[in-house]
């Protein structure tokens, strides 16, 4: 397949894009001259620049990359095999190529196919390998051995993917598929006006952008100085989609909800910060005053290098600011950030007077907080006959979380659910699920707000009861609802 | 209302849910005139229904009373009316989110069935997408596209009364995503290539059995689909209940400081379980998993046109 018969969007510089190798993926900014490393590989992008998303590409011994010709696969005379293992001995010397010789054929520039078939035929115990077992070992080497990465345009199913596999940590061990669940369930689309509380980096956001595809609004509430959205640059969404993207702080929720919200008691400090991290949000990667090759250490692999550069940034332009005290500099720099302070200032009353409206379309929640505060404090902005969804990483919680809301009312079909995923290995005689599977991919807490009884007292025990499960009559004795 | 816009009051020709308590709702074709029976009394939809928010309590004519929910797909999944097998929420949030819809999507579908799937897609890629669904079937096919047109979402779907496996989608070279959920799929592959965009594109099929999985997998190796990946998805639901343990008589040991360790003032024990040593129970709040949990529905199995 040529490049240019096929069509589809363009890698272009500044991009966000995934590399992929099997199922590891890597998130990456496509810049020129830029170093990356990936699956123990070193390269530059630049070669990749203009190729549609989804090329393959091999990785030069000059750490270029090249396009990957699709090989017809020879193909195969009935090759000698064998029945079963009972006469193979693992003795750690059927391989004849020692390291170094591998690493000769390596050096010398050698296809990773050509070593493949080196390592088959200085095999002593391949040909009495079962066919399926030869299979296997070809599949190994060459996973191995063949270089093939394919760059891939990020999406909510990529980027899910890729930082439940390789920082779980930063998205609350959100599984990709309690993730799907978050968002059908929601009713996550188009037009609607949502409330999103999540503090997964900014791929719950992102994973929520992507299903609005830029109709509707969405206030994310924040804790602290503001909102982390490092994995939302990475979704690559077009300018206009942030036009209705509005934030709130956490800290300011009292407040509102009281109606003594104001704007003057903001701290100045954390603003100037959040400032510079959602400018350097955008991946223009041009101005970067002191970059260092991001060095990587095999220990402490981190998914996203934008994530670092924006940090890297962020703190570069501080110091700057504390290092040159210029009388004229620090009036101009007054006056922008009179300026900016200003505009957040309006963005703020404005974020504050769509939550007034109470009229929200539907409530995400996804972070590290308990849940119980949080949902009881948000519910309040959310419309009637709307869905809610909640995550945590644990179940307790949720349970707390369910009982405070039968007591408050208003809310109705709640249902505490986890998923199950198992991946499955497809060949022919060989169909099994795969060895290891994900032992948790947290619980959610799932339901539907309706209008909310003002009179509480006997209608809300009533309701309680009505809205219960049936308890089994052998455990009556024992079970007292919730 | 709409499927797939928010509506705040209701109006005569919306289609409605009425909740009348834990699972145990359904839908309702809100005219005037009209009234509905319930458990709880009569239901009529001029005075009770027409003009009142969404999310409103309805009391009936006995006196019990019910919620007026707006629909949503997920509401609906629960609530059509079964032609076919349907297909389930967890399912349908994971195919949607690994065929990478969102609006202004092209998808293609097969078998339309008794539409579950389809007003969940239909949901995703409005208000600029489109869903093309085939269904072989000639009355389900007609089912299906009054419903669409009741339901508000005509101008997004088109139905085909056709069989896939013979004459494709009817449409080439445009689709995002292919969906399939027939007994033999592999002979739809290539018709779903076809129907697929250029490059990118994202194909998913659904099948109870791992023969049939089996024998997809295959042909979408053969039609020169990448990421071939084959995973099932199960929903366990936990019910939230207080739960209270009796204590054993142990009867008394030689210490007297050997009673139960259940110590009310141990802070451990706080907020977590409460020991009550008059009834001689223990209580604690847990999530009780279901006496039964849907097994299997379906192996799903994705792949991308390169």
């Amino acid at each position: 397949m040529e490049g240019g018969e096929r069509t589809g969007p363009r890698i272009r510089e500044g991009d966000c894009a995934v590399l992929k190798r099997g199922d590891v993926f890597k998130a990456v900014p496509v810049l020129r001259r830029r170093k990356i490393i990936f699956e123990k590989q070193w390269f530059y992008l630049d070669n990749a620049i203009g190729h549609i998303y989804g090329t393959t590409f091999e990785v030069t011994s000059g750490g270029n990359l090249q396009l990957k010709e699709v090989v017809e696969e020879t193909t195969t005379e009935t090759k000698e095999a064998g029945a079963d293992n009972r006469n193979i001995v693992d003795d750690g010397k059927s391989q004849k190529l020692t390291h170094d010789d591998i690493k000769a054929l390596k050096d010398k520039g050698i296809k990773g196919q050509e070593i493949v078939q080196q390592l088959i035929e200085n095999s002593t115990t391949f040909r009495d390998k079962t066919e399926f077992a030869q299979d296997k070992y070809i599949k190994k080497k060459k996973k191995k051995y063949e270089a093939v990465i394919t760059i891939v345009k990020p999406s909510t199913r990529i980027l899910s993917t890729m930082y439940y596999a390789r920082e779980p940590g930063k998205i609350n061990h959100l599984r990709y598929d309690t993730l799907a669940q978050m968002l059908t369930l929601g009713n996550i689309r188009a037009g609607n006006k949502m409330i999103v509380m999540e503090t997964c980096a900014g791929l719950v956001l992102g994973a929520v952008m992507e299903r609005m595809g830029g109709y509707g609004s969405i206030i994310q509430m924040y804790p602290g100085g503001g909102p982390v959205r490092a994995a939302t640059s990475c979704f690559g969404f077009p300018k206009p989609f942030f036009d209705n993207l509005h934030e709130f702080p956490l800290s300011k929720m009292g407040s509102l909800l009281s109606g003594t919200f104001s704007t003057e008691t903001l701290p100045s400090e954390p603003e100037d910060n959040t400032l510079v991290e959602e400018e350097s949000n955008g991946l223009t990667g041009k101005k970067q005053p002191s970059l260092q090759e991001t060095e990587e250490d095999s220990t402490t692999e981190t998914a996203m290098e934008i994530n670092e550069t924006e940090e890297q940034e962020t703190m570069d332009i501080n110091a700057e600011d504390v290092e040159f005290k210029d009388i004229k500099e620090k009036e101009n720099k007054g006056n922008v950030r009179e300026k900016k302070q200003w505009e957040r200032r309006k963005k703020l009353i404005e974020a504050a007077a769509l939550l007034r409206e109470k009229n929200a379309d539907g409530l995400i929640v996804a972070s590290k907080f308990h849940p119980t505060p949080l949902l009881l404090t948000l519910l309040e902005f959310v419309a009637p006959s709307r869905p809610f969804v909640v995550y945590c990483l644990y179940k307790e919680p949720l349970l707390e979380c369910y009982t405070k809301l039968r007591e408050r009312g208003g809310v109705i079909n709640l249902k505490l659910s986890e998923t199950w995923l198992r991946n499955y290995q497809v060949l022919p005689d060989r169909s099994h699920p795969k060895l290891t599977m994900s032992g948790g991919g947290g619980y959610l807490l799932s339901g539907i707000t309706v209008v909310l009884d003002e009179g509480k007292s006997d209608t809300s025990n009533l309701e309680a009861l009505k809205m219960e499960e049936p308890s089994s009559k052998r455990c009556k004795i024992q079970d007292l609802h919730c | 209302m709409s499927f797939v816009e928010y509506g705040d009051t209701i109006k005569n020709g919306d289609t409605a849910i009425v909740f009348l308590g834990h699972e145990s709702m359904f839908p309702v074709k809100v005219q005037h005139g009209n009234v509905t029976q319930t458990k709880y009394g009569v239901i009529r939809h001029s005075t009770d229904l027409i003009g009142k928010k969404y999310g409103s309590r309805v009391t009936c004519s006995k006196g019990g009373w019910v919620y007026i929910l707006h629909p949503t797909p997920e509401l609906w999944t629960m609530n059509l009316p079964h032609r076919t097998q349907i297909l389930y929420s967890t399912d349908i949030s994971m195919i949607t989110m690994m065929l990478e819809l969102k609006p202004g999507s092209i998808v293609c579908e097969s078998g339309t069935g008794s539409g579950s799937l389809s007003h969940a897609l239909i949901r995703t890629v409005a208000p600029t997408g489109h869903l093309y669904t085939v269904e072989f079937h000639q009355q389900r096919a007609e089912k299906a596209r009054e419903e669409f047109r009741e339901h508000g979402v005509e101008h997004l779907v088109t139905v085909t009364n056709q069989d896939v496996c013979k004459n494709g989608f009817g449409v080439s070279n445009v689709a995002d995503a292919v969906f399939l959920d027939i007994p033999s799929p592999w002979e739809a592959i290539g018709h779903a290539k076809s129907a697929l965009k250029a490059e990118g594109g994202r194909i998913c099929s659904f099948s109870p059995c791992i023969e049939q999985v089996q024998r997809t997998c295959l042909a979408m190796e053969e039609y020169g689909f990448t990421e071939i990946n084959t995973l099932e998805i199960l929903l366990r639901v936990y019910n939230v209940r207080t739960i209270s343990l009796q204590i054993p008589d142990l009867g008394k040991a030689a210490e007297d400081n050997s009673s139960t360790s259940f110590d009310c003032s141990n802070p451990s024990n706080q907020g977590i379980s409460c020991v009550n040593l008059q009834q001689g129970t223990v209580q604690f709040k847990s999530g009780v998993p279901l006496r039964e949990m849907v097994g299997h529905t379906g192996y799903l199995t994705f792949a991308t046109k390169s």
